[in-house]
Formats: C-alpha cells, structure tokens, sequence
C-alpha cells in the first residue's frame, strides 16, 4: 500500500494536471473585508497531510483546538492524508463541485493546476499587508509571524504569475544518509561534502564479492552501495548542478538534452546487476537497506530523517536485521562542491477562495495560526523539517532543541536534528523549479528518465544514444509533454500530431457558430433588402 | 497389443493436455529464475485490487496461484474491462520480470491474456510455519491461520489503527497485531483489496485485544511476512 501511494503521490496527478479544472463555477475575485464578523460562526475544513506519522497529525489537532479557543466563532474539521497525490486529486474532483476545502496542505505545483479554475484559490497577496488581519496585523488573537519573519526564501517559493497563492508550512531537503563505518571500512575519508565522483567511486568498491559470493564489505548477500529514494530529485538535482536544462518559467521543456543524456549513461554504467545503484522504485525504501548494513548511501527527504540509522526512532524492519554502524548526515553528492546546490521541498499551504469572503477570512486566519512558533516547532521537531520563519527558528525552545542533538534517540534523534542543521545551514544554496501548469508532469517524467535506465541496465538491456533516443520519445509521449503550453519536448515542434479530440470538439463548435451567424446575417440582409423592394 | 497401443497414447494425449504452453514456466522454474528475468507463467486468479489509471496506463494488482505456488503481479498492465474479467478462479497466461521489492517476489511490468481454465486454491493453513524459515515457501499464497490472539497496538493499545501508526483514517489500511505461541505479528487489510464496507474491514475495526480469531488472506511480504488479510472469523 505505502508503495502505491508513493507512486500515486507521483503519478496521479500527471493525468490530472493535463484535465485543468474545468467545469469550475466562476468566482469573484477576494477582497479582504474591513472588519472580521466575529457575531457569526464558520466551519472551515482543512485537508492536512502527515508523513505517516501519528504525531504529526496530533500536532494539527492540537493547533485547532488551540486556534478554537481563540476563536470560539471558527470550527475547524481536519481531514488527515498521508500523501500530496491524494489531496491533490481530491481537490481536482471538488473543484468541479465548488467543495474545494477551505485550507489545503499542497505543494506549488498542485496550485498551478488549481489556478487553472478561475479564482479558486485566494492570492494571498492583499491579505498579507492587511494591517489588522495581514501578518503582524494589529487583530489578530495570536502572536504570529510578521512578515519579514517568514524565511524569504521560502515565501518567494509561494509566489507565481505575481501574486503569492500559498504560504509556506515546513521545509526540507534532501540528505544523504551515509555508513561511514563502511566508508572507512573501504578505505576511504568521508569529506563535508560529497562529490558525484566520490559516491560512484566508493560504491563500486562496495559491490566486490568474496569467494563464498557474499559481499565484502557487509558479509551479506545483499548490498544496494548507493540508492536514492526520489528520483526525480535526483535529476533534477543534476541537471541545476551541471547547469543543463530543465524547464523555464514559460513552461519549456528543456529536459532533453545532451546533460540529461550523459547523466542517465552516467547511471547506466553503475546500475547493473549487481552494481552499485538503484532505487526505490526498483528494490525498497532506502532506509531498510542502510539500516540492515545493505547500503553506504541512502538518499532521502530530511523529513525521512527519523528512520535512519542504527538507532533510528522508526524502524520498518525486524530489530534483529539492524546492524550497528556510524551514521553521516550530509547534503546531496555534488558536481562543485564548493558551491553545493540542493532542492528545497516541503508543504505549503493554500487558502481556497469562497463566496463569502468572512470564510476566507476565517481560512486564513487559521492559516496564519499555523505559522505560530507553537505549531512550526512542534511540527518541526517530528522530523528534519525546518520551521518557516526566522520567529520559529530562534525560538528558545527550538535552539535548546538544536543543542541536544543526540541526547537520546526519540525526540533528540541526532539524524533528525542534524537533517534540520543541513538545511538551515544551506538555505541560500536551496532552489526550486518553475512552476506552472504541467511542472508536475516534467517532475514525474525526469523521475522516469532514470528508473527507465535502472530497470533497463539490470534487465541485459543496453542503454546507448539509440536507448535514451527512444526513452525521450517514450517519456515525452507518457507525459504529454508535447501538449504543455510552451513545451519543447524531444520531438520538437515538427511532430505534433493530431489534435486532441478536445480540440477538434472546440474547433467544430466555433466553425457551427460562425456557420450560424453568417446564416443569420445573411436572413436578415436578405429580409431587409425584400423589404426594400 | 492394440490395448497397450490404446494406453499410450491416452497416456501422451494426458501428458500433452497437462504440458505448460511453449515458454510457459513450471512454478519450480518461476522460483528459480534470476530477479529482472523476463519469464511467462500460467495461474489462476485468487483475487485482484482495485484497477486503477496509471498515468494513463490501467494497472491492476493481481493474486494467483497454480497448484504449486502463489504469484503476485503488481500493477499488470490491463484495460478496466479486462481487470472486470478476473474473477477468483480464471486462468491468465501473464509474461514480465521477476521483481523482488522489500522482500516482495512478483511479477512487474506484466502482460496476460485469459485463457481457458479454472481454479480455486483451499487456503493452506501456516499457523505452525509462523516464526520459520519454511514459511517464505508459501509466499503470495492463500493462506489461513488459526486461533490467533488479537494484541494491542499503538501507544493507546488498540486493537487496531488505521494506517501502520494511527496516522491514516477511514479508507486507509488497516493494522493490526495478532499472537501465536508467544510470538506477535503485524497483519494488514489492505484497502485496495478489501476497503471499507468489505466484511473483513468492517470485522477487523470490531476486534478487541485479546479476541481470540481465526484469518485467511495471502501471504504477502514487506520486510518480513506481512499478510494481507481478506477474512476475519471468531476461531472455531
């Protein structure tokens, strides 16, 4: 189940973001009233996700509760999820029905898609500067962040076609999880930062075998060197690194190039069987092969940061197949490591629009809630998220936290608080990719690319210019890349095909409209001119 | 002399109608291919998930079985139609790779075809293999187990929680421990095989701790043995 949803989380909203939102009933732009009507009473839902992790949805049920008190005019009535896929098809569907929920835990792409609908989701722009009810506003029941506090970097992430439709929640990035006792053991020196070179290089000297066919570096039978759990990151990491083309702004696809290709020969020629890479996808979640000792390093979320390790707080696998070992907690590998780049990832949260703009009012007032430093450190602190604002961040709770890192292994879990210290150490070495409607398509796709290669290479396939050729054609062909506003996918703009039955549904309706008018303006200037006679 | 004829040849036409197709597998070879082989096997439809649209490819989730083993297929390629057309007991001629995820044997990437045939597995009761190397044999099999103790699970000792921690909700899978001979396991209703309103979903978030119960479902594998149950009885 947790498998499929992954691959929900990834795949479901591909077909989606191409089937816009029509259908949506048209809405008035927002305008944020003078006053809060706090006479009336208003029941707001709020779709929240949790990474599989009870404690986190604790932590929402707690901040309503909290936000309630404030509030005794606002209900609010958590749905939980436990992946973006789901939320995002959900929010698809209630588009349609005009019972989109009032407050929404998504990602900035999702919202690129939901903008497709006209004003469905609150720019969130006006509300910002709202002197009573904006950040920092002079009405508001709580002591929020102003806006300054929240981490520009984060916000500007938010903001796209120039307004602001979200507000950040949490932040991550990935980390490569390593086993530095196999590192040593391979007779090598775990630097600060790690290159590409380097993890190929100690990952082939992980794949040696004894005579007896077990591997020597762990005396197991199984040993993935290097696994990475989201490949599309992985990608996109690459591409960003070598400075190769991914997409802009306008919604190009920029992907299918020359960089793309020698990345994926790159992962051809240490994939095979037996090699020293794969992926989740391919074999399993990383952190069950680093912590039975069947892995040196383990590409994951920092918000995955709880299950890594020998003395890792969650575990998925039986305690006897845990092995001991030291845990490194590291960026991404990097092409120049003297100016590492790395994504940045994580909710956000989005405020729907509504005929009754009080609602909305009420929406992002719990939304503001949500920024407090109560919930942002107490969120924070279930994994290696980050909170949004520079408020959170220096909160003494939150430093004291910092500071006790490996104090124990469930609250202080030392993998967890050195995940969080990565990011906030590299935010100004974060970015995101462009969104617009379809970025999510492109994501999944560049994903694709190299779980295409993986498989290909361990199945005796071979992976030369004619393979990846075919797996461009292929992939911009699953992902409808052809058909995104702006594409330039692999087969450029010479092979479009035929049109979309959509589209020639659209064309014929406009030729039968101005059929009709000619034929009614023709009427009447005959009727006219009989009338002349 | 005509009656010894008469004997051998009913003996090859027997041979012949029981010989697995050109390319097909026996199951001793599907257990003995390599992982990321391409391999075709003939079995018997025990159950199917719930189709789905796999980024415009429909996929369904496939349980089978011959008379010598159990096969999972994950995300066969089929249209909706044809994933209404596997009822328990239909025979399909599928071809993909062997895959292992997380200690899961399946087919992937798979192709089938319904062919002629009928069969139902009896769910081989594993009770006693619990606990043993033997038990991974009847892996992707239905399979029972008897006189099983419902024990709590999750901080508040539930009997059960949606999702593996409680994190999930109605529509989520359901979790839930249950003991044999001093030995505790994690057993799953996967909601994509039997969701909400499905007797065994609705019999499981009625368990108390200590119910003593018996359970079919098919011996599925994540990390160790982690069935996916299809139906829940008090023991006899």
């Amino acid at each position: 189940m947790k498998r499929r949803l992954a691959l929900l989380a990834a795949l479901l909203m591909t077909v989606l973001s191409l089937a816009g939102c029509h259908g949506s009933r048209e809405r008035t732009d927002f305008e944020t009233p003078a006053e809060f009507d706090t006479s009336r009473r208003y029941e707001i839902t709020f779709w929240a996700k949790n990474d599989n992790n009870n404690t986190q949805k604790l932590i929402y049920q707690k901040a309503i509760r909290d936000f309630q008190a404030l509030y005794p005019n606002i209900t609010v009535k958590l749905q939980a999820y436990t992946d973006y896929g789901a939320i995002y098809n959900d929010v698809i569907t209630n588009i349609a029905t005009d019972t989109t929920p009032n407050v929404c835990v998504t990602y900035p792409d999702h919202i690129a898609t939901y903008l497709t609908g006209a004003n469905v989701v609150t720019p969130l722009d006006g509300l910002f500067d709202d002197p009573k009810y904006g950040f920092g506003g002079s009405d508001i029941l709580f002591d929020g962040p102003a806006r300054d506090e929240v981490v520009p970097e984060f916000l500007e992430e938010c903001a796209f076609k120039g307004h602001y439709y979200a507000v950040p929640y949490m932040r991550s990035t990935e980390a490569c999880y390593v086993n530095r006792t196999f590192v040593e053991a391979l007779g090598y020196e775990l630097p600060e930062v790690l290159t590409w070179d380097f993890v190929w290089e100690v990952s082939e000297a992980a794949t040696k075998k004894n005579p007896d066919g077990k591997y020597a570096v762990n005396g197991q039978e199984t040993m993935i060197p290097f696994i990475y759990k989201s490949t599309d990151n992985m990608m996109i990491q690459m591409l960003k690194q070598l400075d190769g083309g991914y997409s802009d702004a306008d919604g190009s696809i920029l992907i299918f190039n020359d960089t793309t290709r020698d990345i994926l020969k790159t992962v051809a020629a240490h994939a095979g069987k037996g090699g020293a890479f794969s992926t989740f996808k391919k074999d399993g979640y990383p952190a069950n092969f680093l912590n039975a000792g069947q892995c040196v390093f383990a590409v994951d979320s920092t918000a995955g940061a709880t299950w890594m390790g020998a003395h890792a707080p969650l575990v998925d696998i039986a305690q006897e197949r845990i092995v001991e070992f030291e845990t490194a907690v590291l960026p991404v590998p990097q092409y120049d490591p003297e100016h590492p780049q790395m994504i940045s990832q994580g909710p956000s949260i989005c405020v729907f629009n509504k005929q009754d703009p009080q609602e909305v009012l009420a929406s992002w007032l719990f939304t503001q809630y949500l920024l407090t430093n109560d919930v942002q450190v107490a969120y924070a602190e279930t994994e290696g998220y980050v909170p949004v604002t520079a408020k959170a961040q220096n909160d003494p709770a939150y430093l004291d936290y910092l500071s006790r890192a490996g104090e124990d292994n469930s609250a202080h879990y030392f993998a967890k608080i050195d995940a969080a210290k990565l990011l906030m150490a590299h935010t100004n070495d974060t970015f995101t990719t462009p969104v617009f409607n379809g970025s999510t398509s492109l994501r999944d796709a560049a994903g694709q690319l190299i779980e295409s290669v993986n498989t290909a290479v361990k199945r005796k396939k071979t992976v030369d210019d004619a393979f990846i050729d075919q797996l461009y054609k292929d992939t911009t062909s699953l992902y409808r890349l052809d058909q995104l506003s702006g594409a330039s996918a692999a087969d450029g703009p010479d092979d479009l095909g035929p049109l979309p039955a959509g589209s020639v549904a659209l064309l014929a309706t406009l030729v039968c409209v101005w059929a009709l008018l000619g034929v009614y303006t023709l009427r009447g200037w005959l009727k006219e001119r009989a009338k002349k006679r | 002399m005509k009656k010894l004829f008469a004997m051998m040849l009913a003996l090859v036409v027997a041979l012949s109608a029981c010989a697995l197709a050109e390319g097909v597998m026996s199951y001793a070879d599907y257990v003995a291919a390599e992982i990321d082989d391409e391999v075709t096997i003939e079995a018997y439809v025990q159950a199917h998930q719930g189709w789905w649209d796999n980024n415009g490819t429909g996929n369904v989730t496939i349980y089978a079985q011959d008379e010598e083993g159990g096969y999972f297929l994950y995300n066969a390629v089929a249209t909706q139609e044809e994933a209404d057309k596997l009822l328990p007991g239909t025979k399909i001629r599928a071809t993909g790779y062997k895959a292992e995820w997380s200690g899961e044997v399946e087919l992937v990437d798979a192709t089938f075809e319904i062919i002629e045939g009928e069969y139902i597995a009896d769910p081989v009761d594993v009770t006693d293999l619990l606990g043993t190397d033997a038990l991974i044999e009847k892996q992707n099999q239905k399979v029972c187990f008897k006189g099983m103790t419902v024990e709590p699970i999750g901080d508040a000792g539930a009997a059960w929680l949606y999702g593996w921690d409680g994190s999930g909700e109605e529509g989520s899978d359901l979790y839930f421990n249950v003991s044999v001979n001093g030995q505790t396991y994690n057993f799953t209703v996967e909601s994509y095989l039997c969701g909400p309103g499905t007797e065994v979903y609705e019999a499981v978030k009625a368990l108390n701790v200590g119910d003593v119960i018996d359970l079919e479902g098919f011996l599925y594998w994540y990390e160790g043995v982690n069935p996916h149950i299809t139906a829940v009885t008090p023991a006899a």
